[in-house]
């Protein structure tokens, strides 16, 4: 097939499941419910450390409308989504370790009796010291947050690939600072929420199978720490994933709450619904943590690097997470994008007294490449080179495989610098923008799903199963977990273009344990690749037996059987692949009357239609390969090539994948210098994808990837104080609206990766990395101040200006530093913090209430 | 509390319903009238997933009091589609990848309806302007603005028939 021969993918289409989502028919988890459905409501720790000496739930028991209350002895086992890191419990078991941290869940009928109990609920508390910063914390000796991480270290690792000083002492000059981006959180716009039920069992009579129904990235693993948790084979848990929310890998691990649901059901023996309020969901968190990277680079005065020396310290917060692997990511891909020959690596996640960090949209990677791409601009303004001329002698030759064990094949970066290069004037503009305006360049990749699985083991990562019937109906079974990206369309369209089917004919079941074969989720940007290729080789199977049956059918060699817009003919041998006979689809299709669809009585069909034929439509094909075959059914698998899975240093399973995506950006900006105030006005972002099956949902990708690394660059922060979250919403949390948001550009760069389903890799979270760092490298070239902070809000650009120029410095951030405070001062407007409050207004009708003597309350 | 019956006017519809008097007009249409579309994704009416139009106009449906929308027209997200076909938005916003997760496009739903009723042909400012209700995560906006303006044009063309074609 040629390259422009496609005739389902590389169309822009739109999303198999579009209608449901702009009509308000597509059923999320919390748009959900079961008869004699119980709601549950959480109670949250309000220490970030402290010791639970007991907990007396008899008052709230007593409410009339309570089924069931749980507690941390309800479900004591231990779980956590690594294997390395099984530190949670669905309820806290003697301890609470954060702000938020989950104490009980009460069941009740509805949700005001349920916020009623969980005010009636009674723990007492032992306070312990609790760790805010992460360079405190490993000092820690005493009052350790688990006991058995010392010095609140949960990993630290010191790889050195080359011969670092070998190469630092080659440099011409070595450029050394200390970045900081703070952290971040995925704010998906639907909040967690899970729904379990429990069916009685026919023979036992007692409660059996558990049925759950969650907004997660990862069914499998959901059901495998179910089962941990409750102690029941995983064969009685089903996982069914409806429409989910956005996840951006706050969903890619088990979220307390889903354990929860399924413990309290098991409790109240009644369906159970938890859903989070936005508060809460920023508790839940499992987001970008802050990160403090000393970088140190050494360079030829032509800009060559030589070596690089790298040390990141995260604060992981309270339980491991998925820490083991972003603090590896933080390392490994310091590789794969540029060519270094020498690199040290140390890094330390830290655990503290806040919500635990996770997997975020660029794991890992995102806050080391935006160290890594300002000091490449600080070292190209030092040595007076152009920074996009500092990356082009830096790049790769692939295929090769780096010092760090990284196996790349296709490289799309030249391309891309190319193109952001060319569209955004880089050249002709740069250095000539009005005062205050610049431009920036950075780049940055991604992998294309790990090549390594969480749980060591050699099983697929991707299996696809693909059943045809004689309606002509193609259905996809595929465990890969929609979560709005655009998975389900990928997976049809793939298989529609195999069989050569129309995409309304296939129909995807998708993301149900019980149905559907394993898959390892929606994250580390996967699916496509390993998910398309399952669906790709479950298509070619499934489509032997159709082109055997076509063949003896058409009376010709099953080489010259072609599958393509719904038909299947035999190839002439004079025009190749033109269907000599083709009427129009659409007129065939509008007449209501299918050639061929015949459910019963074939045989009568086939007295009908005598003799060999020249041209079928798919459904004859279907019928007649049934008929020769009996049911059509293909399987497909994937599993990364044992090349791809890198290194055998320890921690070298993190980093590998089969495929690399590119992206370069370059980023306009103007700072007002009176204000410290910064307008990003428009990015051209370039994006090697491989190949876009759906050019409208990778520039969706791209495009909001780039967004939220705007986000990160100039507004989001999480910010605490004494562990409490001073933002928990989303106007607080500053996610930038449409106003504040530019144009970008997208363009497709498409490198045609020879591993990848028609050379497609990842799209989804790569080019996020990039856009922190250009829009740094742009402030400087508009103002000339360098940010190592992010985000780049007008605090830190005013007091950075007033550094530059000498002036006095004012401490506009000191409140929000996370190393400064002792003592709680403010509940920062959460609903349920029990502590004092700020000093009220004289004229806020509570205080005078409280004043008059005849506050309720 | 004691419930009071009232009558709800939803999508062309009326309902008579028995609410308590703080009961949120979110809250009725999702658990009384099984009205999912309209979502709930915020503590503080912060971002516009719950917009519904009462008497035309975008309200935050999650801080309003069902029984003070009693005798106006509530138009939810499931009525939006005309005679049982997509509205030109709605298809425009699928071929345009204005909508990914799906979770806020009810909301933008009903805030664009709102626009385009009120102004057929809006300026791209005036487009940013009015989206800057509604919070979404996935798309940065940028394709919405593409879905918009499609949508705008099939309108004008009176053929709504045609996006396919011409994207």
């Amino acid at each position: 097939m040629s390259d422009s021969g496609f005739s389902v993918i590389g169309k822009p289409i739109a999303m198999v499941d579009a209608a449901g989502k702009t009509t308000g028919a597509g059923k999320y988890t919390d748009d959900l419910s079961l008869p004699g459905m119980l709601l549950g409501k959480i109670l949250h720790s309000p220490y970030p450390h402290a010791r639970i000496k007991c907990i007396d739930t008899s008052r709230a028991r007593a409410l009339d409308g309570v089924v069931a209350i749980v507690t941390g002895e309800d479900a004591p086992n231990r779980y956590g989504i690594l294997p390395v890191g099984h530190d949670e419990t669905a309820l806290a078991v003697g301890k609470v370790r954060y702000i938020g941290d989950n104490v009980a869940c009460v069941a009740a009928i509805n949700e005001e009796i349920a916020e009623q109990a969980l005010e009636v609920i009674d723990v007492e508390y032992e306070l312990l010291p609790a760790y805010f910063d992460p360079e405190e914390s490993m000092k820690a000796e005493t009052d350790l947050i688990h006991d058995h991480r010392t010095h609140n270290l949960e990993k630290d690792y010191h790889h050195v690939f080359g011969d670092p000083e070998k190469g630092f002492a080659e440099a011409d000059y070595v450029h050394e600072a200390r970045y900081i981006a703070n952290e971040v959180t995925h704010a998906a716009m639907e909040p967690h929420s899970t729904l379990a039920n429990f069916e009685l069992d026919p023979h036992t009579g007692r409660l059996g199978r558990l049925t759950v129904w969650s907004s997660t990235q990862v069914p499998y693993y959901l059901q495998h720490k179910l089962s941990l948790v409750l102690e029941m084979p995983m064969s009685q848990i089903r996982v069914i994933k409806p429409l989910v929310g956005g996840g951006f890998g706050g969903k890619s691990e088990v979220i307390p709450l889903e354990i929860i649901a399924a413990v309290a059901a098991r409790a109240a023996k009644a369906p159970v619904k938890i859903t989070y309020t936005r508060e809460e969901v920023f508790w839940a968190h499992r987001g970008r943590p802050r990160t403090i990277i000393d970088l140190k680079t050494g360079v030829k005065n032509h800009g060559r690097v030589t070596s690089v020396a790298c040390k990141v310290i995260q604060d992981g917060g309270a339980y491991c997470s998925y820490g083991v692997v972003t603090i590896l990511y933080s390392g490994a891909l310091l590789g794969a994008l540029y060519d270094i020959a020498h690199i040290r690596y140390d890094g330390y996640r830290v655990l503290t007294n806040k919500p635990a960090c996770g997997a975020m949209r660029g794991h890992g990677t995102v806050n080391v490449r935006f160290a890594f791409e300002s000091q490449m601009d600080e070292i190209a303004a030092r040595l007076s080179l152009d920074p996009a001329e500092v990356r082009r002698v830096n790049l790769l030759k692939p295929p090769t495989v780096t010092v760090n064990g990284l196996r790349v094949l296709s490289y799309g970066l030249p391309e891309c610098i190319e193109q952001v290069i060319t569209r955004s004037g880089w050249k002709e503009r740069r250095g000539r923008l009005p005062r205050g305006r610049g431009l920036g360049v950075a780049c940055s990749h991604y992998v294309s799903g790990a090549a390594n699985s969480i749980i060591r083991s050699d099983m697929p990562h991707s299996t696809v199963n693909i059943k045809i019937d004689r309606d002509g109906g193609v259905v996809v079974y595929t465990g890969a977990a929609e979560i709005g990206q655009g998975s389900d369309t990928m997976t049809a369209q793939i298989v529609a273009e195999v069989l050569g089917c129309n995409l309304a004919r296939v129909k995807v079941v998708a993301a149900d344990t019980d149905l559907t074969p394993i898959d390892l989720g929606s994250y580390s940007s996967r699916v496509t690749f390993m998910s398309g290729n399952a669906a790709l080789r479950a298509a070619e199977e499934v489509k032997k037996n159709l082109v055997s049956a076509a063949a003896r059918r058409m009376n010709c060699a099953p080489e010259n059987v072609v599958m393509r817009d719904d038909h299947v003919w035999k190839r002439c041998a004079t025009t190749s692949d033109m269907n000599p006979t083709m009427s129009d689809p659409d007129e065939e299709r509008a007449s209501g009357h299918v050639e061929g669809q015949i459910l019963r009585g074939s045989v009568l069909q086939t007295r009908k239609e005598d003799g060999p034929k020249e041209r079928m439509s798919f459904e004859e094909a279907v019928v007649s390969a049934i008929d020769f075959h009996g049911a059509l059914a293909g399987t497909g698998s994937y599993a990364p090539p044992v090349e791809a899975r890198g290194g055998k240093h320890k921690g070298g399973g993190v980093g590998p994948s089969p495929a690399y995506s590119y992206s370069a950006q370059v980023a306009e900006v103007s700072v007002d210098e009176d204000t410290g105030e910064v307008t990003v006005h428009k990015i051209w972002a370039a994006h090697d994808c491989g190949r876009a099956l759906n050019p409208v949902a990778v520039e969706g990708q791209v495009i909001g990837s780039v967004w939220m690394g705007l986000g990160q660059a100039l507004e989001e922060e999480m910010v605490w104080k004494d562990g409490l979250l001073m933002n928990p919403g989303l106007l607080e949390y500053r996610s930038p609206s449409s106003s504040e948001s530019p144009e970008i550009e997208c363009i497709i760069v498409e490198s045609n990766d020879p591993e990848g389903p028609f050379g497609a890799k990842e799209a989804g979270e790569g080019s996020l990395a990039a856009t922190i760092p250009a829009i740094s490298n742009a402030i400087y070239d508009a103002v000339g101040v360098r940010l190592r902070e992010a985000p780049f809000t007008p605090e830190r650009i005013l007091a950075a200006l007033r550094a530059k120029k000498g002036m006095k410095r004012i401490a506009m951030t000191e409140s929000v530093d996370p190393t400064a405070p002792a003592k709680f001062r403010e509940h920062g407007g959460s609903l349920w913090f029990k502590g004092r409050g700020p000093a009220r207004h004289p004229f806020d009708p509570a205080r005078q209430k409280t004043q008059a003597g005849g506050g309720a309350q | 509390m004691k419930k009071e019956l009232i009558e709800l006017r939803v999508n062309d519809r009326t309902h008579e319903l028995a609410v308590e008097s703080n009961n949120l007009l979110l809250d009725v249409l999702r658990q009384d009238l099984n009205l999912t579309g309209s979502k709930r994704a915020c503590d503080d009416s912060s971002c516009g997933a719950c917009t519904v139009q009462v008497d035309g106009i975008p309200m935050l449906s999650c801080t309003l009091l069902a029984a003070s929308c009693e005798g106006q027209e509530i138009t939810t997200v499931e009525g939006v589609a005309e005679h049982g076909a997509l509205a030109a938005l709605q298809k425009a916003y699928g071929d345009f990848g204005g909508s990914q997760c799906g979770f806020c496009t009810p909301g933008f739903m009903m805030t664009v309806r709102w626009l385009l009723a009120n102004n057929p042909d809006p300026t791209e400012d005036e487009v940013r302007e009015a989206l800057s209700s509604n919070l979404c995560r996935c798309t940065g906006y940028t394709q919405m603005y593409q879905a918009i303006r499609a949508a705008i044009e099939a309108e004008q063309r009176g053929m709504k028939h045609e996006l396919v074609e011409t994207k």
